[in-house]
């Protein structure tokens, strides 16, 4: 088989497992837009334009609590800034690639996509054609986003409100932090943030209360990581 | 909802994704920045998770039989020892509607 075509199966493959989860939550978040009341065509443009799950849920729970598009719009970047870290490791991998391959990779690199390549490009660094690995794990996830969110939008229209499925938002996010419950520092921040939140809520003006949670609870991870590597 | 809006959102997602690809020859992040980085999903989405849990209709602390406390409770218990995905989810979203529908009624 042709290098390029291996080793794009091969992205595809490594990826298909972490698929499982991503399509009920496209599913949530196709319902959600429905009750919200938001157009299909706009629900499922929210998942080209946008690609990011857990951002797209965050805009739309803001737009229903009333926020202003300039705190819509900084909250979704807040939660989307973990990407730069992506972009930052993959550098190295991809900074030989034309500009246009660029374009095209960055637009998918998402955290499932991220993850299964990294693994891929640490072992096989020798691979000329790596980046077809991302290309075929980056555009798996977005095509079973995408059905996933249609899928959702169908059954939004007929899904009854009274099941309170807007409770899935906070148990997705909840589900999306499992890895992290067995690390102590992880859960001084998330409470710093839950807690922040909780009372901002309503203290802060604009909807601003996850930004103003985000940022205070990263500062308290700042801190927890400077006091770490002076004890080290 | 404006198209603005979500197509602002857009850009910007695509910024955190494409700047560091495009700017950087290779990796210059350093290891305290990173790790700062690799706690932004732990400082962000407790910020979502709380307030609709804690809150109620009106914006007041409810501590008092709300089962969206003890359902996230149970999500949490089972997210702890499974670390599945779909299995914190559902344990969560079905203790719920035992909650509401069965229990409380």
């Amino acid at each position: 088989m042709n290098k390029r075509l291996k080793t794009l199966t091969k992205g595809i493959a490594d990826v298909s497992p972490l698929m499982i989860p991503v399509v009920p939550f496209g599913i949530i978040f196709g319902v959600i837009g429905m009750e919200l009341g938001l157009s299909p065509y706009m629900t499922f443009g929210m998942s080209v334009i946008i690609f990011g799950g857990a951002s797209q849920i965050v805009l739309l729970q803001l737009f229903s609590g009333g926020a202003s598009p300039l705190v819509a719009i900084t909250s979704v970047g807040a939660v989307n800034s973990r990407h730069l870290l992506y972009g930052a490791v993959f550098s190295e991998y991809l900074s030989h690639l034309k500009l246009s391959w660029k374009v095209i990779l960055s637009y998918v690199l998402i955290d499932q996509a991220f993850a299964v390549s990294n693994t891929y490009f640490k072992k096989n660094k020798e691979n000329e054609f790596k980046h077809y690995h991302l290309l075929g794990a980056g555009f798996t996830c977005w095509t079973v986003w995408q059905i996933s969110t249609v899928l959702g939008i169908v059954l939004g229209s007929v899904v009854p409100e009274e099941l309170g499925l807007s409770f899935t938002i906070s148990l997705t996010f909840l589900a999306l932090l499992i890895n992290d419950f067995r690390k102590f520092k992880n859960i001084i921040v998330m409470l710093v943030s839950g807690i922040v939140a909780t009372i901002g809520y309503n203290a802060i003006p604009f909807q601003a209360y996850i930004i103003v949670a985000a940022l205070s609870a990263l500062l308290v991870a700042t801190l927890l990581t400077l006091i770490n590597l002076k004890k080290n | 909802m404006h198209w603005s809006t979500i197509i602002y959102c857009g850009i910007i997602t695509y910024l955190t994704r494409f700047s560091m690809i495009f700017l950087l020859k290779e990796d210059v992040l350093n290891d305290k920045t990173k790790k700062i980085l690799s706690y932004v999903p732990s400082a962000i989405f407790p910020a979502i998770i709380f307030p609709p849990i804690f809150l109620d209709s009106v914006g007041s602390l409810d501590f008092e039989s709300n089962p969206k406390i003890l359902a996230a409770g149970f999500a949490i218990i089972i997210g702890f020892f499974s670390r599945s995905i779909i299995a914190t989810i559902f344990v969560g979203l079905i203790s719920y509607w035992f909650l509401i529908f069965v229990y409380y009624q």
